[in-house]
């Protein structure tokens, strides 16, 4: 490792921390400005406006909006989510199972999907224009063309119910050993592959065509190297930068993203939680989930940086 | 072992064009070229771009680049016909029995693997040595190049090295698996004239020591005839000659071939005596942000009108650099620049629009010079319409003088830059940098991506208009026959500093720095046995001293 890496790693770690404060105030503000009123949802229909002023107060409403940021930044610092108005519980207790409920599911479907693009994305270049490419750019690109829910549902029809394969629910508990959590959750994991590998797998066809052009290209072919060598060991390694990027994209999608597939097969992520604790306007639960969803987009984006970083030969190698 | 090792029989060539707005077409690019080459000979291929000289050397590794498709003829390598070869046979083939050096080594090589395993890989693919015997092979022939630390340096990536060794590099790779023939194609020309020398003599014993035969590709004469038996002249995808190189370089028989050798006739004697500057380029320094060392510093030298001032150094010895400084897109950080008599703001931008028109500039690569979708009568009209507010048919007409200028004629105003050539687009931005009626134009490179006599052309063409507008010119080029052609006064530059300036005749006359002597003696002549005799001086002098 040497110093001009350490400080461009160490200035893409430092502007991702800046990138989260940012991201943090953004995310305040915004739960700042939604209409309605937590205490009144509370209440509901029997609010009194004496109740109502009670509550404000309990709940630490009525402070000016920078103090009530600063407490909350304070409190994130230690490692303290807040505590959900609605229920009265520990935020990042709640939170704890849900996260890591998404992160198996996400990582599940990345462990196949990205693979399965760079491969299938390889098997394009390699059969270019010709039947198996356009087999592959027509089959990812119709994944992608419909709409998350719609598979789900196409498959809980016919994988699940029809063949029975599959559970159609993919509900987790306790007592499931590892292989049963992953069966419970082959459908999801089936529709979010479906759903990122035809970005993953054109992206990896373009870079690497785009490296295709290049002089060494020819140089390998004039070596005698046969088509799928050359793309494997020349080609391949130059297309990382941009392939890296769109992966990370693509994961950081798998974990945020989710929230449909979540909804559709029942599953109790991270996703779900959400979209419950917004209907009920519980904010310091959206705001946290939030903050999550940003620096899960972060790091990974981050990662992406730092991995085109390393894989370039000349910052790797200075003169 | 001798007898023939290569025989090529009425090779045919085709490609298929896609010409702008109309339908593709199958041309054929090579005609029926038959050559035979002995075992441990040397032939060079020698021709203008679009001659086809690469295309055949290609064809001898059975092997089309893009589009382009072996469409007749034979090729015998090793007695056998490599056309009639499938996939698997062409791959065979290529990086052991033949192998293929390019142009530039500097994008041949992968620049993310370590040069020795890109040496080696062919050879300990195809199994022509083990991989421990394929090192210790390379390594010899580092050593054999003349390459510094050759233990090492195959652990360094391609950006650790510099052109002229990386160069070498690419030839130890093609020499690596023991092959019978190589095809060098333009190894020595993006290379310095001061390294070319080097590169040049290293291959040519590379080729002596391993009694490998070899097609060398070139468009210059005088360095294919230093490492050459046999000379083939090539023009538009046929033979116009065959001879020896003697014969070839003393005694040319057809009339092109005569061109060849004679080209290079401009020469302007130099105008000299008193006369007021335009610019006054004093005490210069200039450096790029985030660098702690000076590109150009303490530079002087002062620009006349309808006179020609050509600053000649190798690549990075900052002549780009100065032209960057005199236009205001890089600062001086130190020095002024004087506009006849007053000083020029630093920057561009600080510039008045007026002071921006007196200098333009014309560069290398014509083609990324011009906007791919405007045509040429948008192209030249633009600075017409952008300094002198030129509109309608006032601006058309204008147009229309200025592509007599440049010795088009007013159709070409519809044509887009696809559809000329090399030699026509330079012309245009000729006429582009001209529409401002400046006073000064800075040439960079103008000709070094041009063929010979398309060359000669451009120059021609720069000393009419240069006599009629009575323009000053800064000539900034590598090349010393440029230079002796066009110029009046002479600023010889290295590692950023000018070691040499005055006028033409002072400056290249002994006697010299030590510098401009092995940049005048860099220069290939035509005639054999030149690269040899220049060698053994280096070592006397370097003996000597």
């Amino acid at each position: 490792m040497n110093r001009i890496i350490l400080r461009i790693l160490a200035q893409r770690i430092a502007l991702s921390l800046l990138l989260l404060l940012l991201v943090s105030v953004l995310i305040f503000a915004g739960t700042q400005i939604l209409p309605g009123d937590v205490a009144a949802s509370i209440l509901g229909q029997s609010a009194t406006p004496e109740a109502l002023a009670n509550l404000r107060e309990e709940l630490g409403l009525n402070a000016p909006a920078w103090q009530r940021y600063f407490d909350w930044l304070g409190g994130l610092l230690q490692g303290d989510l807040g505590r959900s108005l609605t229920n009265g519980r520990d935020i990042g207790e709640a939170i704890g199972q849900r996260l890591s409920n998404t992160l198996f599911l996400a990582t599940t479907a990345a462990v196949i999907a990205v693979p399965l693009a760079i491969f299938l994305g390889l098997v394009s270049v390699l059969y270019r224009d010709r039947w198996p490419d356009k087999l592959i750019s027509a089959l990812s690109l119709a994944a992608v063309s419909v709409p998350e829910f719609l598979i789900g549902y196409i498959l809980m029809f016919w994988v699940g119910v029809q063949l029975g394969w599959a559970p159609s629910v993919a509900i987790l508990n306790d007592t499931m050993t590892f292989w049963e959590r992953l069966h419970a959750i082959t459908l999801p994991v089936a529709v979010l592959t479906m759903v990122v590998l035809a970005h993953m797998m054109r992206m990896t066809r373009a870079a690497i065509l785009n490296v295709m052009q290049s002089p060494y290209i020819e140089t390998a072919e004039l070596k005698g190297l046969g088509t799928f060598a050359v793309i494997w060991r020349h080609a391949l390694p130059n297309a990382i930068s941009p392939v890296v990027n769109v992966v990370m994209l693509n994961l950081a999608y798998l974990v945020v993203g989710v929230v449909v597939v979540e909804v559709v097969f029942v599953y109790p992520g991270m996703g779900q939680f959400l979209v419950d604790h917004v209907s009920k306007r519980d904010v310091p639960v959206v705001q946290a989930c939030g903050l999550i969803f940003a620096s899960v987009y972060i790091l990974l984006n981050m990662v992406a940086d730092i991995v085109s970083i390393l894989a370039n030969p000349r910052l790797r190698h200075p003169k | 072992m001798t007898g023939t090792l290569l025989k090529v029989r009425d090779l045919r060539i085709g490609a298929t064009i896609y010409p702008p707005g109309a339908a593709a077409e199958d041309i054929e690019i090579v005609h029926g070229v038959s050559f035979d080459l002995e075992r441990g000979k040397v032939l060079g291929l020698i021709g203008e771009s679009g001659a086809g000289k690469s295309t055949i050397g290609l064809a001898s590794l059975a092997y089309g680049r893009g589009g382009v498709r072996i469409t007749g003829g034979e090729v015998h390598l090793n007695g056998r016909d490599i056309l009639s070869l499938g996939p698997k046979g062409h791959r065979d083939l290529r990086g052991a029995e033949v192998s293929y050096v390019s142009q530039s080594a500097a994008a041949s090589f992968n620049p993310s693997k370590p040069i020795l395993q890109q040496v080696t890989e062919a050879t300990i693919r195809h199994g022509r040595l083990s991989a421990r015997e394929a090192e210790a092979r390379a390594i010899d022939l580092f050593r054999q190049l003349g390459l510094p630390e050759p233990e090492t340096i195959g652990q360094r990536y391609p950006h650790q090295v510099s052109g002229g060794q990386l160069q070498r590099c690419m030839t130890a790779l093609a020499l690596c698996p023991k092959p019978d023939l190589v095809v060098f194609d333009e190894p020595t020309t993006a290379l310095d004239v001061t390294t070319q020398i080097d590169v040049l003599k290293a291959i040519k014993d590379a080729i002596a020591a391993t009694g490998v035969a070899a097609l060398y590709i070139t468009h210059d004469l005088a360095v294919v005839a230093q490492v050459s038996d046999e000379i083939m002249v090539l023009r538009n995808g046929a033979t116009v000659e065959h001879g020896t190189a003697e014969q070839i370089i003393s005694a040319p028989q057809e009339a092109y071939t005569q061109a060849l050798v004679s080209v290079r006739s401009t020469q302007n004697p130099a105008r000299t005596g008193p006369a007021t500057p335009v610019v006054e380029i004093r005490n210069v320094s200039a450096r790029y942000k985030g660098l702690d060392a000076d590109i150009v510093s303490d530079i002087s030298v002062e620009l006349v009108p309808g006179r020609t001032l050509a600053v000649v150094g190798e690549s990075g010895s900052g002549k780009s650099t100065l032209a960057r400084v005199l236009t205001g897109l890089l600062p001086p950080r130190e020095g002024k620049i004087l506009f006849e008599g007053r000083a020029l703001a630093r920057e561009y931008d600080a510039r008045p629009r007026d002071d921006l028109r007196e200098i333009q500039m014309i560069y290398q690569m014509a083609d990324v010079a011009m906007n791919p979708r405007q045509n040429v009568g948008t192209i030249i009209g633009r600075p017409l319409e952008f300094y002198f507010g030129m509109k309608g048919s006032e601006k058309v007409r204008r147009v229309r003088e200025l592509l007599d200028a440049i010795d088009l004629g007013a159709e070409f105003a519809d044509r887009y830059p696809a559809e000329l050539s090399g030699g026509q687009k330079q012309r245009v931005c000729i006429a582009r940098a001209l529409a401002a009626k400046p006073k000064v134009i800075i040439c960079d490179e103008v000709t070094s991506a041009l063929d010979p006599l398309v060359a000669e052309g451009i120059l021609k063409l720069l000393l009419d208009l240069q006599t009629a507008e009575g323009v000053a010119y800064m000539f900034i080029t590598h090349d010393l026959a440029t230079v002796r052609a066009i110029a009046d006064t002479i600023a010889v530059m290295h590692r950023g500093k000018i070691v040499r300036y005055g006028p033409k005749p002072q400056v290249l006359s002994p006697p010299f720095d030590d510098y401009t002597d092995l940049l005048l003696g860099s220069v290939p002549e035509m005639r054999i046995g030149w690269l040899e005799e220049v060698i053994a001086r280096r070592k006397m002098e370097s003996a000597g001293h």
